[in-house]
């Protein structure tokens, strides 16, 4: 343990090596900086937007089919254990041994972590809608596509939105160590300490640990955004919940 | 030309043929595999340490929680953002505070833990039918008894679900132990990250064992709720 002025000046250390230019520990480059880690901080974000899109422009649509149809329950539910199996730095160094280095790679490792939790929130999040509400969208004339695009998908959003957040936070956290395939995310200082030093180490976690935060309330941001206003109203986490819990809540409600 | 076979005789024989073209040597792996044992020993014990040290602090807000409703938003709170940072930068983090080594990476694993456990605790305990606790108070329970005797056992599925999701999580996570200096798996595959018979070894390892954690975990839950294994059959 160290005392705490001692660790309250490496974080200024850190917070310099963001805000300022120096030189490497090695010496003869430039490094750290806003000019540098802002660079970085665009390719971290890039690689991890590009999987992200990718999973959510196959996935979603593909779980609000199956969980429409009700099938493939098990498929979609035990890919998430599967996929929580799997760790991301063995999965990264399978891609790596096996199909080689570059951004392509990189994408296709954070692609295939980010699959497990909108497919299985999707699927779960479509099959937890109340039959009744479904049943009333048939009763008045809605087809099978209106029904999951003005029923089920509106009543599923928080739990495929609480997907999307959980893969979110995965690929923004797991794109740290994609300088082991030499794409050049906020991972380098971290992955290269003989060149970044213990206070670019440092000062990398803390922008990494900035931007994955900032991810997750973008996305919180986003939901609150596209949810629609009669869904805004009830406190809509609530709402399976609440059906189930419904005796216990009106009988607390009754002054004894 | 005749020295040239001699040296591809000799590299088939040895098996070193197969490491030099980095393929997937099976020999190779017989040979060393005794490499491995420590990192995985290492592993499990990083695990095992976090998820304990993790529920018994779950465990304990919970309880809180349950008591007083109102600290219920807070901790879910709390124990959220620390789920949120990312686990490499925890172990960056915490290295000013807590210095190298394996302290820190169970510190940041058993931060990691606390969302997922707390949630499923809270979720099995909401669950237990209001009829059931009315029974059970009408029969002269104390709130103490209540809770240990009815309402946690009741809670137990959603609970041992949340050990499994943090036990699998926990095993993936540490993985990564080593760039607090904790060792592990992850360390062997970083060693020689490249070198497909290596990779394959240390990742199979690490899926195999949050494989096997995972069965282990389904068996205690059978042992443990005797009552469930006559109503689900």
């Amino acid at each position: 343990m160290n005392f705490p002025v001692a660790f309250f000046g490496q974080f200024v250390d850190a917070f310099d090596f963001i805000v300022s230019e120096r030189e490497s520990v090695s010496g003869g480059v430039q490094i750290g900086g806003p000019g540098e880690l802002l660079d970085l901080t665009w390719n971290h974000v890039l690689v991890s937007f590009v999987a992200l899109a990718a999973a959510v422009a196959i996935f979603l649509p593909l779980g609000l089919m199956l969980g429409h149809k009700n099938r493939g329950e098990f498929v979609a539910v035990s890919i998430s254990n599967v996929g929580r199996a799997v760790p991301s730095l063995a999965l990264l160094a399978f891609f790596l041994a096996y199909l080689g280095i570059g951004f392509a790679n990189v994408a296709t490792v954070l692609f295939l972590l980010a699959i497990p939790p909108i497919l299985t929130n999707t699927f779960v999040g479509v099959r937890q809608v109340d039959p009744d509400a479904v049943d009333a969208a048939r009763g008045l004339g809605m087809t099978g596509a209106q029904i999951i695009r003005r029923v089920e998908l509106p009543l599923a959003l928080p739990t495929i939105f609480a997907g999307l957040r959980l893969s979110t936070v995965a690929v923004l956290a797991t794109a740290t160590i994609a300088p082991l395939a030499n794409v050049h995310t906020l991972g380098v200082p971290i992955t290269e300490p003989q060149t970044y030093g213990p206070d670019g180490q440092l000062g990398a976690a803390i922008i990494v640990a900035m931007v994955t935060l900032g991810g997750d309330l973008l996305l919180r941001f986003i939901e609150r955004l596209v949810t629609p206003k009669g869904l805004r109203l009830t406190k809509h986490d609530d709402l399976p919940k609440a059906r189930r819990l419904s005796p216990e809540m009106i009988r607390r409600k009754k002054p004894a | 030309m005749s020295a040239l076979l001699a040296q591809v005789e000799i590299r088939e024989r040895s098996g070193e043929g197969c490491v030099a073209e980095n393929g997937f040597c099976p020999e190779w792996i017989v040979d060393n595999f005794d490499r491995y044992v420590d990192p995985f020993v290492e592993h499990i014990y990083l695990t095992v340490v976090s998820v304990g040290i993790g529920f018994a602090i779950a465990f304990s807000l919970a309880l809180i929680a349950h008591r007083l409703r109102w600290t219920l938003g807070p901790i879910t709170g709390v124990t959220q953002v620390l789920y949120t940072v990312p686990s490499i930068a925890a172990f960056f983090l915490l290295q000013p505070i807590t210095g190298r080594g394996n302290f820190t990476a169970i510190v940041a694993l058993v931060a990691y833990t606390l969302f997922i456990l707390f949630a499923n605790i809270m979720t099995g305990l909401n669950n237990v039918s209001v009829d059931v606790k009315d029974a059970a108070r009408g029969m002269g329970l104390t709130d103490r008894q209540l809770l240990w005797r009815v309402e946690l056992p009741l809670a137990l599925p959603e609970i041992l679900a949340g050990v499994r999701i943090a036990t699998t999580t926990t095993i993936g996570l540490a993985t990564l132990a080593f760039f607090a200096g904790g060792g592990g798996l992850g360390a062997m595959i970083e060693q020689q990250l490249f070198f497909k018979s290596n990779v394959v070894v240390a990742g199979g390892l690490a899926v195999l064992l949050a494989a096997c954690f995972d069965l282990l975990i389904l068996g205690v839950q059978r042992v443990a709720m005797p009552w469930r294994r006559v109503a689900t059959a």
